[in-house]
This record gives structure tokens, sequence and C-alpha cells, in this order.
């Protein structure tokens, strides 16, 4: 497989206007003449539907929810990252750049991000053109927040619901064009395979989960939009029906899969509670700022938290990292945690969660304060525990949260499947081996918006007047292949549910491929998923039929495809030896824990091919060059 | 805790349906509304029973996925929050709790607990937007909005779709709903041009399908988002006076 | 005009004009019972007052015109009252077919509840009533033109005064629910004035069916006599 990036030639400040003039155009009459299938309509899909839709293409665009509405994109909280410099605190695109490619560890592609940064500014007036009320100084001018421990105040956001209001703004556009004609909507709908016709992508095959029709659909273009794979993990703070399914049957359909072990641990989350936990909730990382974190020095103690003495609890960050202490960088914060309940000292009925207390800071500052700075969020985390944080510690222990890998794309974001697109979270493109705060939102949105718009047509231009002609063959093998997979689970008619084994196979890749991996560990890993996989196909139990609305089917068929996925991720893990961002493999760390990096050796994409069931996958690499920043160790000393 | 549960079981569309109890046994009281519904599922597959469908997907109240009528109530008794930010420690051991889906002639129910809600999506398709295809827009700080006014437009857009004002109502209207859309883009400077066709268009096709408006303010209150009925006046004020100026949809 | 018909065509429409009917209606009962206090100034002012309302308007126009308009303008408010408000209630049993087997009211007054089959009673008691004061074919002792007369013996049937103060609490709530409606029916609502609205419709409930309470109590507990 070859790897080609696509990345435009000239100095990075003007790739993107290179690119836009090099990329072929599609006259406005002959652009109705093309099929565009858009699968997602989270951020990124829907704007990319509503776009080409305006643009005049034909697009069908599929999700598996009830309401474009209701994709994850909605759960985002915090903002969205852009480099306006209202606050003229020295903001620029380049810092912005910057900022990405040194958060993510260097580990993204330098032209994409710079692109990203670019567009950043145009996102934002899309939106309040399109009436998302983002928030406004007195003075009528949009305010800004500054977020993710960057040092210029670059973030826009809606209260606390800056993704449900972005995501309107993208619905409403894409409403705009189903009312038109433009845009064919199929809720309730799912993408279960990719029909590849002679190394192109042709059309996909889908359920309709109410009937639990077959059918397929072809187009002369698919763009999967489908968002993250946190969910690979079980519990995460991704909705629930969140999955990979779309992008794991390209890649099995021969797009490259990229750094699959690029996953983000969120520090801040409110720990599970008990077995029937079904998610994990995020609290705004803002909390550090005033809250100490600490566990019992004593194994098993089960004292409440007021009645151990200050000699009795170890401030482990405090004392690990004097200098940052609780404000130490998100990875560094969540394997604190892990190695502390590790040893037993979590707290907590699960023993999984450390306390983040806010009594000091109540005494130093008085309670009106911390009202003042937190009243939301500790009505939030009193609504879910039932405990009131200004009397007892809060709660808090690490969550899977996003994904930074991704199906493989070029700079035109087109996969290794020539005719598939893709955007979003579902891509690997923009954040390396790790994603600063507030930038996935601004992500989708600029390949939604304005990339995708502009590469899609390179690719139809070349195909006007020479579109193939539909092969029912092809299209019915796909079909088919899809429904044995479907019989296969209705009639596998085991003993254990859907959930019991997902929830196993979360916890074998939390253990041994979330905050902190070994070679070994990943091993286990390995061995482990292959068995329960094994197991799963045997032994899951889904009733009812696959001609009726079915939700057992829909998860099983999602958790078969989890099951592959995280071997891959495990397999990736193994192989980057080294750590970055994200990724932390302990035997590669700096004296004080921080994740070693081996630019020499690992200073690329790692793209994996897919052999076959039971074959190894691929490797395939892009190598990663720097020319305009410089790489070095982050440091937080 | 141990509940018994009554609850809507439906096969399909077509089928007649009808209440069926059960025992959920062992319930923590730190679950949440739809966890309960998760373990009591768990024990109905081992059982070898079709569990009892439902939607929800963020669990955090936030997507509008989640929903249903819980001992009479939408969303259950809690107030300004989703089914799913509801937890047990709302019930006590030994309650008996009936929980239905949303019932409206636009809402048909299609499996157990879930409904079709896409007629929400046919009020947005109908006017629900602001008419500014990608790239014309024009610098973003061009437009200053009072604070004032983009604060009252956010509690607008707060709005989830979840449909429990109109499974409240005793008049089964999405007036709430709509209001709260018309209301959200009908305030902000950028959505002028097209707020009075937009207000004609968006209510005439809610009212093909939905009840009307008596002012019952059931909907306010079980709101998650709890969204104000003054949303409803001015949707009204904004029909009222498109109609006179001879606005057609 | 035609834009109101368009307008009306739709429930937006239909319920404004229950608004406006409704508050022809609520004048009318308004000035109604302020002219029935006079029942406390002695059967002559009352009789007279009674004799003013069939007089108004002359020598311009003749006697009972002004008294015909008023009639067809409440008979006309009635009616549009009535067909809308059977209309919007057609149009929201449809719009659920199929009902809960549990709903609790959660913010719903008893008041707004109740406004279908209040409507119905207050009608029921105005066909009555017409029988009975204007007309007197529901009056045993019926003298044409003395009000004072026709009141004192009327009431003095314990169930008659029954049958009108069941009428005037139904009315009570009404008019509770209603007068706070009618704004937001036509899209009166500002912050400043919203808590004016809710006491607007309390104290005129209150002050209507007090005031028409007090007639046949006064006649049963023999203050009118
Ligand atoms: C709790 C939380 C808070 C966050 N906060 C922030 C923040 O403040 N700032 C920020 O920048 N980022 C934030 N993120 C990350 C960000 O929200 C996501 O990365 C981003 O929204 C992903 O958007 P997307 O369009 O790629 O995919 P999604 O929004 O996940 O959309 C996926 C779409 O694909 C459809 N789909 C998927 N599979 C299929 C299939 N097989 N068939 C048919 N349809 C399918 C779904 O129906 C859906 O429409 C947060 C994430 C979480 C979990
Ligand atoms: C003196 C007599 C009456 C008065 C003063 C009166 C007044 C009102 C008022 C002010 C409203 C509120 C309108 C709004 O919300 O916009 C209302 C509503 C209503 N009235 Fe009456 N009304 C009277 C008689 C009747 C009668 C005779 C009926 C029916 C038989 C009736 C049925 C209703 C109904 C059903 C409503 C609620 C309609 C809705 O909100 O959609 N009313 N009335
Ligand atoms: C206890 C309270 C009331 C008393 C004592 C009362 C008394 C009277 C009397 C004496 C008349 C006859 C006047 C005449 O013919 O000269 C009359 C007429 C009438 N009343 Fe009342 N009334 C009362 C309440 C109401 C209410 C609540 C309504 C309406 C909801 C109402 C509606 C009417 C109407 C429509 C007429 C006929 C007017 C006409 O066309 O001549 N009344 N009332
Ligand atoms: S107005 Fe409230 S109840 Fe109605 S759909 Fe929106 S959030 Fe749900
Ligand atoms: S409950 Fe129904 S009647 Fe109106 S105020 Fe709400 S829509
Ligand atoms: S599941 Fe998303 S709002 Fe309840």
């Amino acid at each position: 497989m070859e790897l080609n990036s696509k990345i435009p030639p000239g100095p990075l400040a003007d790739k993107w206007d290179t690119a836009k003039f090099n990329l072929k155009l599609v006259n406005p009459s002959n652009k109705r003449k093309f099929e565009v299938i858009v699968v997602g309509a989270g951020l990124a899909g829907a704007s990319a539907a509503a776009t080409l839709g305006e643009l005049g293409y034909n697009v069908s665009c599929f999700v598996f929810h009830d309401s474009p509405r209701r994709a994850h994109s909605i759960a985002a909280q915090g903002g969205i990252n852009a480099a306006k410099n209202y606050q003229n605190d020295g903001d620029s695109i380049q810092r912005l750049f910057y900022d990405t490619i040194k958060g993510g560890d260097y580990r993204a592609r330098e032209a994409n991000v710079y692109r990203l940064a670019q567009l950043s500014v145009n996102i934002i007036d899309q939106c309040v053109a399109q009436g998302v009320p983002l928030a406004r100084e007195y003075g009528g001018l949009l305010e800004n927040r500054s977020f993710g421990g960057v040092q210029v105040s670059r973030t826009f956001y809606a209260r606390g619901q800056t993704g449900q209001q972005l995501l309107l703004g993208a619905f409403q556009a894409l409403e705009r064009q189903i009312d038109l004609g433009r845009v064919k909507m199929y809720n309730r709908t799912e993408m279960l395979d990719l029909i590849v016709v002679d190394g192109e992508a042709r059309g996909i095959v889908t359920r309709d989960l109410v009937s639990g029709a077959i059918t397929s659909h072809s187009a002369d273009a698919v763009v999967l939009a489908t968002g993250g794979y946190a969910n690979v993990f079980y519990l995460s703070t991704n909705a629930k029906a969140s999955n990979a399914t779309a992008i794991w049957r390209a890649y099995r359909r021969g797009a490259a899969f990229a750094n699959p072990c690029y996953t983000q641990i969120h520090p801040t989350c409110i720990p599970q509670s008990g077995d029937y936990q079904s998610k994990l909730t995020l609290m705004s990382e803002s909390l550090r700022n005033d809250g100490r974190i600490w566990v019992p020095k004593k194994k098993g103690d089960t004292r409440r938290p007021d009645q151990i003495p200050e000699a009795e609890r170890d401030y482990y960050l405090e004392r690990k990292y004097p200098s940052f202490g609780n404000l130490a960088p998100r990875d560094i914060a969540s394997r604190g945690a892990k190695e502390v309940c590790d040893a037993g000292l979590g707290i907590g009925a699960s023993g999984r969660g450390v306390y983040l207390d806010f009594a000091d800071a109540i005494k130093r500052l008085g309670r009106e304060t911390i009202e003042e700075r937190y009243a939301n969020l500790f009505e939030m985390y009193h609504d879910i525990t039932a405990e009131n944080p200004y009397e007892v510690p809060m709660r808090i222990y690490p969550a899977p949260h996003y994904t930074m890998g991704g199906l493989w794309v070029d700079y035109n974001l087109m996969s290794t499947i020539p005719g598939c697109f893709v955007l979003g979270e579902a891509n690997f493109s923009d954040h390396g081996a790790n994603r600063l705060g507030a930038s996935a939102l601004m992500q989708g949105l600029a390949d939604g918006y304005f990339v995708i718009p502009y590469t899609i047509a390179e690719y139809l231009a070349g195909k006007l007047n020479k579109q193939a002609k539909p092969d029912p063959a092809a299209f019915k093998q796909v079909e088919d292949e899809v429904l044995q997979r479907v019989s296969r689970l209705v009639s596998a008619n085991g003993k254990r549910s859907v959930d019991s084994f997902h929830r196993e196979l979360g916890g074998i890749t939390w253990d041994y491929c979330g905050m902190s991996r070994t070679a070994e560990g990943l091993r286990t890993a390995i061995g482990k998923i292959a068995e329960l996989r094994e197991v799963y196909w045997r032994d899951v139990k889904i009733l009812g039929r696959n001609e009726e609305p079915n939700q057992a089917l829909e998860k099983a068929g999602r958790v078969a495809d989890f099951f592959e996925l995280a071997e891959l991720m495990c397999v990736d893990a193994l192989h980057r030896e080294e750590s970055a961002g994200g990724h932390f493999r302990a035997e590669y760390q700096t004296p004080d824990g921080e994740a070693l990096r081996d630019d020499e050796k690992f200073a690329y994409v790692a793209a994996w091919e897919f052999t076959g069931d039971g074959n190894q996958p691929k490797l395939n690499r892009e190598p990663l060059e720097f020319e305009n920043v410089h790489l070095s160790q982050r440091s937080y000393k | 805790m141990d509940l018994t549960l009554q609850v809507w079981r439906q096969a399909s569309r077509d089928d007649k349906g009808g209440f069926v109890e059960y025992k959920a046994t062992g319930i923590s009281a730190e679950a949440s509304f739809l966890e309960m519904l998760d373990v009591m599922n768990e024990s109905l597959i081992e059982k070898g029973e079709i569990p009892i469908h439902f939607e929800h997907d963020c669990r955090e109240g936030i997507c509008g996925s989640c929903g249903m009528m819980i001992n009479g109530v939408a969303h259950g008794p809690k107030k300004g929050t989703a089914a799913c930010q509801l937890h047990m420690r709302s019930f006590n051991d030994g309650d008996t709790i009936r929980i239905e889906p949303w019932r409206a002639r636009a809402f048909p129910v299609i499996k157990d607990l879930i409904v079709d809600r896409s007629p929400l999506d046919q009020i947005i398709q109908a006017g629900g937007y602001i008419s500014a295809n990608t790239g014309s827009a024009p610098e973003a700080n061009m437009l200053l909005i009072p604070k004032p006014v983009q604060e009252k437009s956010m509690d607008a857009a707060a709005c989830i779709q979840c449909g429990a004002c109109v499974a409240q109502c005793p008049n089964g209207a999405a007036q709430l709903f709509t209001s709260a859309k018309v209301a959200h883009l009908g305030l902000l400077p950028q959505g002028q041009p097209e707020r009075y066709g937009r207000v004609v268009r968006m209510v005439e096709v809610m009212e093909e399908m939905f009840g009307s408006c008596t002012n019952y303010g059931e909907c306010e209150a079980v709101c998650p988002k709890e969204i104000s009925i003054d949303f409803i006046a001015r949707m009204n004020l904004d029909y009222l006076k498109a109609k006179f100026k001879g606005v057609e949809g | 005009m035609s834009w109101f018909l368009n307008f009306y065509r739709s429930a937006i429409g239909k319920k404004a004009m229950m608004a406006l009917t409704g508050i022809i209606l609520f004048g009318f009962v308004l000035v109604h019972m302020i002219g029935n206090l006079k029942l406390y100034m002695g059967a002559e002012a009352i009789n007279h007052y009674g004799e003013f309302l069939r007089q108004v308007g002359g020598p311009v126009v003749p006697p009972y015109f002004v008294l015909w308009v008023a009639r067809i303008v409440l008979l006309g408010a009635v009616l549009l009252h009535i067909v809308a408000s059977w209309q919007l209630t057609q149009m929201n049993r449809k719009a659920r077919p199929i009902d809960y087997g549990q709903r609790d009211a959660v913010a719903a007054s008893y008041a707004s509840r109740t406004m279908r089959w209040g409507g119905v009673l207050i009608l029921l008691f105005v066909i009555y009533h017409i029988l009975h004061f204007t007309t007197g074919d529901a009056h045993g002792n019926f003298i044409p033109g003395d009000v004072y007369h026709n009141m004192v013996t009327g009431f003095s049937v314990w169930w008659v005064s029954a049958i009108y103060i069941i009428a005037n609490i139904a009315l009570g709530f009404h008019l509770y629910h209603g007068l706070w409606s009618l704004f937001q029916s036509l899209g009166l609502n500002h912050p400043r004035f919203n808590s004016w609205r809710r006491n607007f419709a309390t104290t005129f409930a209150w002050i209507i069916t007090i005031g028409n309470i007090s007639f046949p109590v006064a006649v049963l507990t023999g203050l009118v006599r």
C-alpha cells in the first residue's frame, strides 16, 4: 500500500491556498450528476452534508440516530478554539498551529494542522451567521475563555453546551437542505459495510433499525464522519451508541487505520459507582485549579475523608510534581490516579477513585468564591452522586474520552480507498498523539464546512461522464455478506448478553491498553481478546429477530467490531516502542515519569492495513516531517 | 432496593401492546434510572425474554434521546432533568413504577418505549434555520449582540428536542418545542430577515401534526431544560404579526 | 379582514379569537355584576337601571336598539367562543388518540383543567338564566320590568340560588385561568408585567364570583327582601 499524503508544495502558510487553486472544480450544472453518501451527522457529517447540498451535489445522509441532531457531538461542553485573537493576547494562526502540534506530542502532520488553524477563523464566522448563540461580552462582542492549559484565551463557547449549539447550527443547515430536497436523510439507518468496486468506494450497505431491512446504496463518493471509538473501553465519556463499525468495515475493505493506540484519557470524571455503571460523566478540568487531589496513606482506610488527619493523606501529585502539583497535564494526572489505585489506595466502593478536595480552597477563598467559580459543576456532581462537594471531597477518576487514531487520510481527507473520505473524530488527521481541549469541535467543522467541499471535487471531477455503471453483482455480494453476519449473530443462541461481553472486553482494554501500557501487558491483552472473541461468537445471546427493532442485535454487531479494533489497538501500542501523548509505555519514560518519545524511530504515522481474518495486519509508515517546528521534550518542571 | 415495574411492552408499531409487570430486585440507589432498566434487561435476557427497548445515548441529559413517562410524569419526578439524569434514590424500596412511552398521534410507538419523533425534525425543516450558505458569512464580530439578547436566545436554544413537552401536554401540543426554536432564531439579529416567514411555516407544519396550546403550562414543568412558556406567547405574537403583515410561509 | 380569516384558520388564530371574545364576555359579566349591585340600593334603583338599559341611546336611536346591538355582539361572541373552543378541542383530542395509563398533572391548575366542562356549565347556566330573569319562562312569579321583585322572589327558592352559586363558582374558575391565559394567547408577555397578569386574573375572578354570589346569598339570608 502506498501512502501518498498529497501535501501541497510550498511554504506552510500557502499550502491550502495552493491546494485550493490546484484542486479541480465541478461546474454547477454537473454537480447534481454526482451522488454523495455522507455517513454520520455529527459536527463533521452534518456540516459536510449541508455544505455539499448547498453546492448542488445529490447527497444522502445516514445516521443510526432517530435525528441527526442527536450525534455525540451534542455532548461537548467546553468550547471551540479559533485563532481570532479577539483578546489581543498574542494569539495567531501560527500559535494555534504550534500549540496543536506540541499538544499532539509531535505526531501530527504539519500541513493539516496549519490548515486547521487557518480555517478555525472561518468556522466562528459561519456559526455566528447561522445563529449559534456564542457567549458575548456586555459590549456585544464575542467572549473567550482560556481552556486546555494554553497561554491565550481563544476558546469560544455557549454556556456548557458548546457542542450542542454548534451541532444545532449544522443540523439546521442540514434540515434546510433536506427541505430543499438536496439532501435525502436516512435516520435510524446504520451503515454495516462499505462497497468497494474496482478498488473504489461505490456505496454502502445499511440496516434499517426499525424493519431490519438490509439495503445497499450506491454513490460516486462515500464520506464517513462516524465519530470516535472510545467505547472500545466500554466505560467512557462517549455516548452509549458511539461505535467504530463504519470505519472498521472500511478498514476491512482496504482503508488503512492510523495510530489506533492514540487514545485520550481524561483525568477528571466521576468514578464508577457499581457494576451496573453504564457510562462515565466528565467533570470540567478547571476544577483542578482549586481542588487538591489526595488518597489515604493507609490501605483500606474506611474512615470518612474529613476524619483522616492531614498527616495520613497522600497528596501524590503535589508530592511527585512539586512545581505543577495538581495542575499537572492530563496524561500525568490520569496516570497518577491509576498508580495509587493500583497500589490499593483508591477510595470509594470500587477502590477506583481519588479525592478532589475543596476544603482548603473554601477555607482560603471562602465558600462564596468557590460557588461563583464552580456552582454548576458542583450541582451536577451533587445530582449524580448525592454528595455535597462543599462538605465532602469530590471523588474523581480518569476515563476514556477521545480517540486521536482513526482511518488514515491524505491532505484531501481521502482514505486509502479512492472515493472514501473520512472526517472528524473518525479520521486520524490533526491531533497527533494527544488532542488539546476544544480542538475536536474545530476539526470536525473545518473538515465538514471548509475542506471536503473543495477536496471532493478533485476526486469527482475525474469521474465526470466516466461514472462506472452500477455493478449489481458486487452490491449483492456485500449485502449477502452483511446478511450472513447478522444471521450468524442472531442464531448464535448462547448464554451471555452482548453487554456482558462488551464490559469484559472493556475491562481488558482498559487494564492493558489504557492509561499505561507495557509490552507484556499488551501481549496478554491480545491473547485475552482473541479468546474472548472466540467465546463471543459462540456464546452471545441475542433474542428476537433481525426483521424487527432489535437493540441487542445493533449492539452485537458493534461489539464484534470492537473486538477486532481492540486487538489492533494493542498491536499498534505494542509496536510503538516509545511514549507519546496519550500513548504511554511504562518502559519508555523520563526519570520524572514523562512520556519519552523516540523521534528517531517513531516519528511516523502507523497506518495498518487489513490482510484478512487471522492474519497479522500490515504496517505502513508515513514519515512525519517537521519543517516549521522544532521537536522538543515536553517538560512541566 | 426492590421494585415492581409496570412497563408498556409493544413488539412493533402495529402490535396492540400492554403493561407487563416485572420485579426489579437488588437495585442500587446510586444507579441511574436507565441503569436500573439495564439491570432489569440483563435479567430478562437471562430468562430468555426480549429486553425492554428504550432510547438513550448520551446519558447526561443533552442528546434528547431518552424519554418516557415515569409514574405519569414525563422524564419522571425530578424537575429539570431528563430520564437519564434521574437516579434511583428518588424512589423508595418497594415502590411500584409505571413506565410508558410518549403518547401522541405524531409519535407512533416503534417498540416498547421507543417512539418516532421525526415530526419534530419536520418542524425544523419547515423553517427552523437561518439561510446562510457556508462561506457567505461576514466577520463574526461585525455583528454586535447585546449580552441579554444572546442569553435569552441561549435559554431557548437549550432545547434538546426530547419531546417531553408534547408527551406531557394534555393537548399533545408541540408549542414549547416550536416556540423555543422560533425564539432562539427570532431573537437574534441574524434571524430577523426570515423571522416572520419562519414562524408561519413552522407553526403551520406543527399544527398539521400536533394539538393546540391552551396554556396548561405542563410542558414547562417537565422540560428538562426548563424552557419557559413565555416563548409560547412570543411565538403567538410573532405569528399574529406575520399574518397581519400578510406574510405567507 | 381577509388576513384575519386566514389567521383564524390556524389554531393560534382560533386561540386569539377565544381571547378576544373572552375579553368581550368578561367585560359584559363585569359590567353586569356592577349593574346588579344596584340591588343593594333598593328596588327603584335597579328597576330604573333596567329601564335605562332598554332606553339607552334615545332619542338618537329607538328604545331597545342599543340593547339589541349589545345582545347581538354578545351572542356573536359566545358563538365564536364556543365554536373555536369546540374546534380546538377536536384538534387536541385527535392529537392523542391513545391515552396514557397514567398521566399526572404537574403544573396545570384545576381551573385550567376544567375549562371545557366549566364552559359548558356556564353556557347551560346562561340559557337557564335568560329563561329565568329575561323571559321569565323559568320563573314562577315573574313581573316584566320589576327586576327587583324577580330577583328577590327568584333567589328565595333555595335550589335556584344554589344553581346561581354553583354556576358562578364555575365562572370564577373559568376566569381564573381564562383571564391569565388570554395574555399568553395574544402574545402579551413581558417580564415587567408578567406577575400582573396573574394578579389581574385572580383579582377579577374573585371580584366577579364574590359579587355575583352575594346576590342570592343576600336574598337567602334576608339581607335583601
Ligand atoms: C463528554 C465530552 C465532551 C467533549 N467536549 C469537547 C469540547 O469541549 N471541545 C471539543 O473540541 N471537543 C470535545 N469533545 C470531543 C468532540 O465532542 C468529538 O470529538 C466530536 O464531536 C466528534 O464529532 P464527529 O462529527 O466526528 O462525530 P459524532 O458527533 O460522534 O457523530 C457521529 C455520527 O455518525 C453516525 N454514525 C456512526 N456510525 C454510524 C453507522 N455505522 N451508520 C450510520 N451512522 C453512523 C452517528 O449517528 C452520528 O450522527 C468532547 C467529547 C466528549 C465525550
Ligand atoms: C361569560 C362567559 C365566558 C367568559 C367571560 C369566558 C372567558 C374566557 C376567556 C377569557 C378565555 C381564555 C381565552 C384564551 O386563553 O385566550 C376562555 C377560554 C375558554 N372558554 Fe370561555 N368564557 C365564557 C364562556 C364560555 C362558554 C359558554 C364556553 C363553552 C361552552 C367556554 C369555553 C371556553 C374554553 C373551552 C376555553 C379554553 C379554550 C382554550 O384555551 O383553548 N367559555 N374563556
Ligand atoms: C347572580 C348573578 C346574576 C344576577 C343576579 C343576574 C341578574 C340578571 C337579571 C335580573 C337580568 C335581566 C335584566 C333585564 O331583563 O332587565 C339578567 C340578564 C342577563 N344576564 Fe344575568 N345575572 C347574574 C349573572 C349572570 C352571569 C354570570 C351571566 C353570564 C355568564 C349573565 C348573563 C346574562 C344575560 C346574557 C342576560 C340577558 C341580557 C339581555 O339580553 O337582556 N348573568 N341577569
Ligand atoms: S422544549 Fe423542553 S421538553 Fe420540549 S423538546 Fe425541548 S427540551 Fe424537550
Ligand atoms: S402543556 Fe400544552 S397547553 Fe400549552 S402551555 Fe404547554 S403546550
Ligand atoms: S440519554 Fe441523552 S438526554 Fe437522556
